[in-house]
């Protein structure tokens, strides 16, 4: 690589799809780009003009249009576009005016074909570009690969091994020369038959022990330790390990958990490398992995109210990083609920054993993993039915005054409407849930469902999973028989509705402090996850996310064919919208809220959300006669 | 820009007419070749003209003391800079580096003693040139050096029409009525650096003194020069000197 080409090389490095191509791919690029500066208001590209080339935006700004007109995408440095055309017919489908003095940096061809055959990340950046709402799904299906990442991909080398028999010494020498911060001790022999191994001879070996860097510190220096002991007389009997194809989460968990820092990957039995916590950290830095792994590492509810700021950088972070809504609701319900176990894991220490077991729920966004950065906590706490007022409700109240105290102490403000373990009424063993839920859905009226319909968003977060489990089926079971049930869910769904028919524009809400803003929450997502239930008590789904619930309505015949994708784009669409005018905020330093101002709302995400309130609108109409209230017996 | 001598102005109303003449007497097989080959005439059109903007760093600003380092080129026209097109060489002064100009350029002494003579780097060099319009970032650097340096080594000089962006950059922004107003008022006067000069038209900032980046810098902003200031039916004549 010649130096000369560094500037473009090193810009282009810096942006995706290139940030993650090899030296060697990158450099062909550079090598063959070729340059050229558009004043503003000048065409990039024409309409029709034969494309030989990928485009990528050096410097300056460029507008992308539809053949009628009208604006397709606004892009900026480091963006790339023509690929589109590129890939099918080669002729400009999409012209392309610079709305900035723009330095363009164009790619052949035959080396962007190259790209495509030779890097998958890449082929898939540039596939991936198709109308917003379709390719929602696709984002989805790389989210949940990224969530089960294997360990082995951090493994980057073969462990240090040796013989238990040689001296610390020695061994710390290999180390030190192998430049690794740890070193594996074996010897022959298979009576432990979970790490034994045979090498390339034939020779079965057995793994027994690790020895970091600290232990050269903690079990020989400071243990005055002659250098000549043997490594066998120095390890620990009792070995952490993790098998290669667990999941990177799961490998920090068992760190965690075991409170080591290096862990040896096993394949089998054979050991195929060792990751350190920092391996883990440098690569889930990005996903707000680590932020969890930090709230178990927390031992207070000071230490723990101090990750709150964390939580949103990490919001902010995953945002600007492409994550879609559903990465960002499971991100942050993940989040929410690790606070949330963490707290009870203090609690626990504090209060010593629950007296009977028990099971804590939530409810709410995070029991459908949607939780935004503007929450308060829904929680409750399902009891043993063995649970006696006298004896044990004081443990469970104190339990619960830890966790609620302590969530309102991280950010998640305390429940305006009393849906919070706290409260006796959601203090409860097992059988009276169970005649809460009967009674709900046997005698409804749409005045008493009003603010019970959040528990029939529910998950357990920590403890005995199988109480919910055991409400979730009843739901399932009774719902669907219910009519008059799902009609007064139904009416309630319809309370909210979204700004529409006023004129086509959007209509803005004067209530105080809000004018000339619209509540994207009360008027968009939440009228659309609450219909969203309905449709799902009514086919019996158990799933509790609305994408997912969705999926469970598309399969039985509720709703006309395309009708569920199309709720699940304006939903994704409104989510976005919503997070991205939070992150806004955030990053003007002001308080995030569900509203979202005129001025920060381009064209095409006006026309966009007039789309999505359109659906939601029709959607609740479809409601309305779907569950009618039936005829009084 | 302290040091430059005043030099004799070279101002060619005929360049076509004077390469024909010095092709005529020209004794070295390369000059000759060079000046055979024909360069647009001044009324194409600057869109059709190919282009090949040019940059060399030196050990100082006096061509008789002075001597050439490094020298970067790269073919363009209006429409496209390829990079395949570029070429670099590090080449030895006769005098051996000073340190002030090892730290300015990053050439170190020990490129610079590997390297060859520039004469032994004439023949490609003066090939990329011929039949393409030189473009420089001031060019009396350019001009008294290459000058000098092929007339010490074969005995005869080269000149050749250049258009110099930094002149341009000068006629907007010295030579108007408004930059004359602004020194009547003690105003500094608008600075026609190469990095300035491409702020101006929202180009970005390269790290400076390297040839070849310097000569990429220079070609974006004569394009950006044009596509601001002038059209692509521009005549050559207006940008030759």
């Amino acid at each position: 690589m010649d130096v000369e080409l560094w500037e473009i090389r090193q810009h282009m490095g810096q942006f995706p799809p290139f940030d993650g191509l090899s030296d060697e791919l990158l450099d062909a690029i550079a090598e063959s780009v070729e340059i050229r500066y558009f004043k503003t208001g000048t065409e990039v590209l024409k309409l029709n003009e034969v494309l030989d080339e990928l485009c990528y935006i050096r410097s300056g700004a460029v507008e992308v249009y539809r053949r009628r007109g009208e604006l397709y995408n606004r892009l900026g440095e480091g963006d790339i576009f023509g690929h589109f055309s590129l890939m099918r017919n080669h002729r400009v489908r999409f012209p392309a005016t610079a709305i900035e003095d723009t330095l363009m940096y164009f790619i052949p061809k035959d080396i962007f074909q190259r790209l495509c055959e030779e890097d998958e990340d890449f082929a898939d950046f540039v596939e991936l570009e198709r109308p917003r709402l379709e390719s929602v799904a696709q984002q989805q299906k790389k989210s949940n690969d990224m969530m089960v990442t294997r360990i082995r991909k951090l493994v980057t080398r073969y462990p240090v091994m040796v013989e238990s028999t040689i001296s610390v010494q020695d061994a710390a020498i290999q180390v030190g020369q192998a430049q690794a911060s740890a070193v594996l001790v074996i010897n022959e022999g298979s009576d432990n038959p979970r790490y034994s191994f045979k090498d390339s001879e034939g020779k079965t070996w057995q793994m027994c022990g690790i020895l970091t860097d600290s232990d050269f510190r903690n079990r020989v220096v400071a243990k005055g330790l002659s250098p000549q002991t043997s490594v066998g007389d120095v390890i620990s009997d009792h070995l952490i390990t993790v098998q290669s194809d667990a999941s990177v989460y799961e490998a920090m968990l068992i760190m965690l958990r075991s409170n080591v820092h290096h862990l040896p990957v096993l394949y089998r039995q054979r050991p195929v490398g060792v990751v350190h916590l920092s391996d883990i950290i440098r690569y889930e830095t990005h996903s707000g992995l680590y932020l969890v792994s930090n709230i178990f590492n927390q031992a207070s509810v000071q230490g723990l109210a101090r990750l709150a700021s964390d939580v949103r950088a990490a919001f902010v972070r995953m945002l600007q990083e492409g994550a879609n809504s559903v990465m960002v609701g499971s991100a942050l319900s993940t989040i929410g609920r690790s606070f949330t176990r963490r707290l009870l894991e203090l609690g626990e220490q504090e209060l010593g054993p629950p007296p009977v077991p028990y099971c804590f729920m939530v409810n709410g966004s995070m029991a459908r993993n949607e939780q935004g950065i503007v929450t308060d906590q829904d929680n409750a706490l399902i009891l043993s039915d063995r649970f006696d007022p006298e004896q044990h409700d004081e443990y469970f109240k104190a339990l619960a005054r830890i966790v609620s105290d302590g969530l309102d102490a991280c950010g998640y403000p305390y429940c305006k409407g009393d849906i919070m373990a706290t409260n006796r009424q959601w203090r409860q063993p097992l059988h009276v849930w169970k005649g809460y839920f009967e009674e709900w859905i046997a005698n409804p009226t749409p005045e008493k469902l009003l603010h019970s319909s959040i528990f029939f968003d529910l998950d357990s977060i920590y403890g005995e999973d199988h109480y919910v489990e055991t409400l979730q089926d009843l739901i399932a079971q009774r719902a669907p028989q219910a009519p008059r049930f799902l009609a007064a869910m139904a009416r309630n769904a319809l309370n909210r509705t979204p700004p529409l028919g006023f004129f086509r524009t959007i209509v803005m809400e004067k209530d105080g402090k809000h004018n000339n803003s619209i509540n994207l929450k009360r008027r968009g997502t939440a009228p659309m996850v609450d219909l969203i239930r309905v449709h799902a008590l009514a086919c019996g789904s158990k799933a509790q996310n609305s994408f997912q619930r969705l999926n469970d309505i598309d399969n039985t015949q509720l709703l006309a064919s395309g009708v569920s994708d199309k709720l699940s784009y304006a939903l994704e669409f409104l989510h976005m919208s919503r997070l991205r005018h939070q992150m806004i905020d955030l990053q003007e330093e002001r308080e995030p809220d569900n509203n979202i101002e005129p001025e920060n709302v381009d064209d095409s995400e006006r026309h966009t959300l007039k789309d999505a309130f359109q659906v939601l609108s029709n959607a609740q109409k479809f409601l309305k006669f779907r569950y009618p209230i039936p005829a009084q017996r | 820009m302290k040091g430059i001598r005043p030099r004799q102005r070279v101002n060619q109303a005929d360049w076509n007419g004077y390469m024909k003449k010095r092709g005529a007497v020209a004794q070295d097989d390369i000059l000759k070749r060079f000046f055979d080959t024909e360069l647009p005439g001044p009324d194409t059109p600057i869109s059709e003209v190919p282009m090949v903007a040019l940059d060399m760093e030196t050990t100082g600003l006096d061509e008789r003391r002075h001597a050439i380092v490094s020298i970067g080129l790269i073919h363009f026209t209006l429409d496209r800079i390829p990079l395949s097109s570029r070429r670099y060489w590090v080449v030895k002064p006769p005098r051996p580096l000073s340190e002030e100009s090892v730290t300015y350029h990053h050439i170190t002494h020990s490129e610079v003693s590997d390297a060859p003579d520039l004469d032994e780097i004439l023949e490609p060099l003066l090939d990329e040139l011929a039949g393409r319009l030189v473009v420089v970032h001031f060019r009396n650097i350019e001009r008294p050096f290459l000058d000098a340096a092929v007339k010490s080594r074969r005995g005869e000089g080269v000149l050749f029409p250049m258009i110099d962006t930094m002149s341009l950059e000068a006629r907007l922004h010295r030579q108007t009525l408004w930059s004359r107003f602004r020194r009547w008022l003690g105003r500094p006067p608008v600075s026609i650096r190469l990095d300035a000069s491409r702020q101006r038209y929202g180009l970005p900032t390269y790290q400076g003194h390297h040839a070849l980046t310097d000569a990429l810098a220079t070609a974006e902003l004569f394009q950006a020069q044009v596509a601001h200031r002038y059209s692509r039916d521009t005549l050559l004549k207006t940008f030759w000197c």
